[in-house]
């Protein structure tokens, strides 16, 4: 594995850091409190500045570093997280998420951005460090906590331009950095007690401690009250415990580490002792090894040091919980020893909740899912080929064959099921991106805006993920800037000035449903109509129900913003999007109230590689049109059929007159034109939005087909826009609904519709 | 041209699959070759040249069948039960090849190519790059990257 890959891990990590301090941005933002989710965002930022300190990404490390250190006076209460203070976190993750884009892809970053951001963060550090400080200086001892203080003040006023800046190598473990001071030479004070399964397991004590005497200079002092007079002595038990006092430069884990393989079989302290210079600071000399005197506090409330003890340790145990399991017994144990047995039960519970929820994965290149999901589809090709010549020869259906194909078939159903599922994926990243957007155009427009996501776990075909960011961001930004009022008129209509954009997924039926709720004003249907009427896209006295109105946005050039934004309303407008989401083979609708806000639906497959399509026949061909593209089927009467010039013809659908396509001759399958009476009209709606009636011969059936790539062995085919293969196994064509559509209309037949094809 | 091309196969050892269109006998490479299949029937696509027979499932690929009879100016094939398929590889992509029969697999030298006599047809100059005498049967050998030339086969 060279350098290349190992950095590109830790970019893809750097992905996961960032959604998971967003998430935790945003949770704290909803005014959550947990210590968990604040040291989860503080993991995070720890984590990347960690790893770009390895890979040696200056820009990233000082900004992380900040940011850190903004965060780290959260994480010890001495900074109250409120929405101010989130507000330039949230824009902090953003920068972060910039400069981690920017260090993997080259490319610059908006500096002044960052920078101002930086001086915030110090300042929110800074602002708040005096008085945390002040409030410090009457208890006796400030180095249980020393980290926050010495490290902003050490470093937070030069971040940017400090160059000389040492990060420190990545460490999985610096979440301990709290009790470990940068001082040489650190007393610790070591508290530790074989059991007996120690021994029993081939360990032995002394060997520990001569391991432990390495790190440096130390006093032992063993502690023999345990021995119980000779007669009564179990020569296998353990009795002995020792107390040492080590002067080490290293740190806490590294005295951890020599205890590595006995921690489970041992009851082991490590703690940070007093140091002489802060006898001057205490009134009281510190008695040797008397921990409970020793490991006093700094911070708070808690009057007896013991107890001080115990939150600090409940927090570093906190921290560790989700990291190891090991971690997570010394955790438990921590508390165990000075908390009541049920908060060690609650911590180990928290543990294992935490270990769950993480559950495990792995990474695997799309390539390899891919192929293994063509795969899976020839299998199932196969075997409903199979399938259809035993029961060709078999007509009785009794056989052991028989029922043995049957079970074949559930298998491979099942297997099929199970592939897909490898690559859905949960809709969170995308949503995740939304609420950056949300953030950064409300700001812009001086709105005040607050997404609610919920569903984020719905999964859907990675394609289709990657392919609705693009729609649901430009539906996200007319939201705000159009569907949103300001404040004030908000204010003035008796509504909370803060609006609400809810972003829902949910699945539907075999299709995910994506539904984007704002709590604006709603359609101004007279100034959509107005503006249609203008615009020539309806007559001036068009009689148009309300439903007809809203959906009026999804023509072509259509922006009802009175003045062209920023941020929307560049010309491309719904009509865009709509688009982009039939070619996905989804459909979108709107619903409005006026004065209460509007909502999109938008309805799309779970995955690009499987398509509903009713199967038709052609002229003797069998072809597959997309369900989605398809309004509805009649069957034309020769009465509604008419001739229109040379050789056009309309038919007449509910006192409207619709153009009459012929597909088997637009598709070249026969000279003549077929007589309409004799086939199956299939109203389409195409690109432009206009109707047309596609005439085929028969329609033998709905069903879903696996997509085909007819581009990889072969070139574009006008008006096919994929194949596919049917259970018989042979290849049926997927027709091009808008290319046939352009056709029929007189232009040429161009690549209008392309499809994800697994073939 | 064609003494260009005469030039590009030194290349001692190479073998050849040999087979039958109408009366006469070609071959190619026996490396651009992946499998032999029997005929299914394919399902035709629209606006294609007339050689393109249409496209048969090749294990869940889908794979144009080119009559190679047409294609080499001869008359359109009639396909049977027994003619067969050659699935060829040509660059990027896979096509199947209709011929009557497979015939035979050689093994030749650089001594048995003959360069291609001048003659009139640019088509048969075109896809032709050597003739071997084998046994007293004249077999052409031809290049299938010339059969379909780059706006066919790089227009996708």
């Amino acid at each position: 594995m060279d350098m290349n890959e190992i950095k590109e891990i830790f970019f893809q990590e750097c992905e996961e850091q960032l959604a998971e301090l967003e998430s935790g941005l945003l949770k704290l933002n909803d005014g959550d409190r947990d210590p968990e989710t604040v040291n989860a965002v503080f993991r995070a930022v720890h984590s990347i500045k960690g790893g770009a300190g390895a890979f040696g990404l200056d820009d990233l490390v000082s900004f992380a570093h900040v940011f850190e250190t903004t965060l780290d006076c959260v994480r010890s209460n001495k900074l109250e997280p409120t929405p101010d203070v989130l507000k330039v976190m949230l824009k902090s993750a953003d920068v972060l998420a910039d400069l981690v884009s920017a260090s993997r892809d080259g490319g610059g970053v908006d500096e002044s951005r960052s920078r101002g951001l930086v001086k915030e963060l110090e300042a929110l550090a800074h602002g708040e460090l005096p008085s945390s400080s002040a409030h410090e200086a009457p208890k006796p001892a400030p180095k249980a906590a020393p980290a926050p203080a010495p490290v902003a003040k050490a470093e937070t006023p030069k971040p940017t331009d400090d160059s000389g800046f040492q990060p420190i190598p990545f460490s999985f473990d610096g979440f301990g950095e709290d009790e470990e001071p940068a001082i040489e030479g650190s007393v610790y004070e070591v508290s530790f007690k074989p059991r007996r399964e120690l021994y029993s397991k081939g360990n032995e004590a002394a060997l520990l401690l001569r391991d432990l005497s390495r790190l440096g200079e130390m006093s032992i002092n063993c502690d023999t009250d345990a021995l119980p007079p000779l007669d009564k002595m179990d020569p296998e038990a353990s009795y002995f415990g020792w107390k040492i006092s080590i002067r080490t430069t290293k740190s806490e884990d590294d005295i951890r580490a020599v205890f590595e393989f006995a921690e489970w079989d041992c009851d082991l302290e490590v703690k940070l002792a007093e140091e002489a210079s802060s006898d001057e600071e205490l009134p009281m000399v510190p008695v040797p090894f008397d921990l409970s005197i020793l490991d006093d506090s700094s911070g708070g409330e808690e009057e007896k040091g013991a107890e001080q003890g115990v939150s600090e340790e409940t927090v570093a145990a906190a921290v560790s919980a989700a990291e190891t399991a090991s971690n997570v017994s010394r955790a438990a144990r921590a508390v165990e020893k000075k908390e009541s047995a049920a908060a060690a039960a609650a911590a180990q519970n928290n543990a294992a909740a935490a270990a769950a929820a993480a559950g495990q994965t792995i990474r695997v290149d799309l390539d390899r899912v891919d192929r293994l999901i063509n795969l899976v589809g020839e299998l199932v090709i196969n075997q409903a080929m199979l399938s259809q010549s035993v029961i060709e020869n078999d007509a009785t259906g009794t056989s052991a064959v028989n029922m043995g194909l049957e079970e074949l078939q559930q298998l491979t159903r099942e297997i099929q099921d199970s592939v897909m599922a490898i690559r859905a994926q949960p809709v969170k990243p995308v949503f995740q991106r939304m609420s950056r957007i949300v953030r950064e155009v409300a700001d812009m427009v001086g709105k005040s805006i607050r997404l609610v996501t919920e569903g984020e776990n719905t999964e859907v075909d990675k394609t289709v993920i990657d392919k609705i960011a693009e729609p649901l961001t430009h539906m996200i930004r007319n939201a705000v800037d159009h569907g949103i009022e300001s404040p004030e008129k908000r204010e003035a209509a008796g509504k909370d000035p803060e609006g609400t954009i809810k972003l829902t997924a949910k699945h539907r039926s075999g299709r995910i449903l994506i539904e984007l709720a704002d709590d604006g004003a709603g359609i101004n249907r007279e100034r959509v109509r107005q503006k249609a009427i203008d615009n020539d896209i309806i007559a001036a006295d068009a009689n148009l129900s309300d439903d007809e109105i809203d959906n009026l946005i999804f023509m072509a050039g259509f922006s009802t913003a009175d003045k062209i934004s920023d941020i929307s309303g560049r010309g491309v407008g719904m009509d865009v999007v709509k688009r982009s989401i039939q070619a996905l083979g989804g459909r979108i609708s709107i619903s409005s109230r006026p004065g209460y806000g509007s909502t999109f639906t938008m309805s799309l497959p779970l995955t690009l590689a499987v398509l509903d399509g009713m199967v038709v026949t052609v002229a003797g061909q069998t072809l597959v049109v997309p369900l989605t593209a398809i309004v509805e089927t009649l069957q034309p009467e020769a009465a509604a059929i008419h001739s229109f010039g040379a050789n056009q013809r309309l038919i007449s659908i509910r006192n409207s007159f619709c153009p009459l396509v012929d597909v088997g001759r637009v598709l070249n399958y026969r000279a003549t034109q077929a007589n309409p009476v004799e086939g199956v009209a299939l109203l389409v709606e195409s690109e432009g939005g206009g109707q047309r009636a596609l005439m085929v011969d028969a329609i033998q059936g709905q069903r879903q087909v696996v997509i085909k790539s007819l581009e990889a062995n072969y070139t574009h085919v006008p008006g096919i826009a994929a194949a596919t293969i049917l259970g018989d196994g042979r290849v049926a064509l997927i027709l091009d609904v808008d290319a046939v559509v352009a056709a029929s209309r007189g232009q040429s037949m161009k690549p209008e519709m392309s499809l994800a094809a697994t073939g | 041209m064609s003494s260009f091309a005469v030039k590009n196969l030194v290349q001692a050892d190479r073998k050849l699959i040999a087979f039958r269109i109408g009366d006469q006998e070609f071959c190619v490479n026996i490396m651009s070759v992946r499998e032999i299949r029997g005929w299914t029937q394919a399902t035709p696509l629209p606006h294609a040249p007339a050689y393109v027979m249409g496209v048969i499932n090749l294990r869940g690929a889908v794979l144009p069948i080119i009559d190679l009879s047409a294609r080499l100016g001869m008359k359109d094939a009639e396909p049977t039960a027994r003619h067969v398929i050659i699935v060829a590889q040509m660059k990027t992509k896979v096509v199947g090849l209709l011929v009557e029969a497979v015939s035979d697999i050689l093994t030749i030298t650089e001594e048995n190519i003959q360069p291609v006599p001048e003659v009139s047809s640019d088509l048969e100059r075109q896809y032709a790059r050597g003739i071997l005498a084998i046994d007293k049967r004249m077999i052409c050998m031809i290049e299938l990257d010339a059969l379909f030339p780059d706006q066919e086969s790089e227009a996708a």
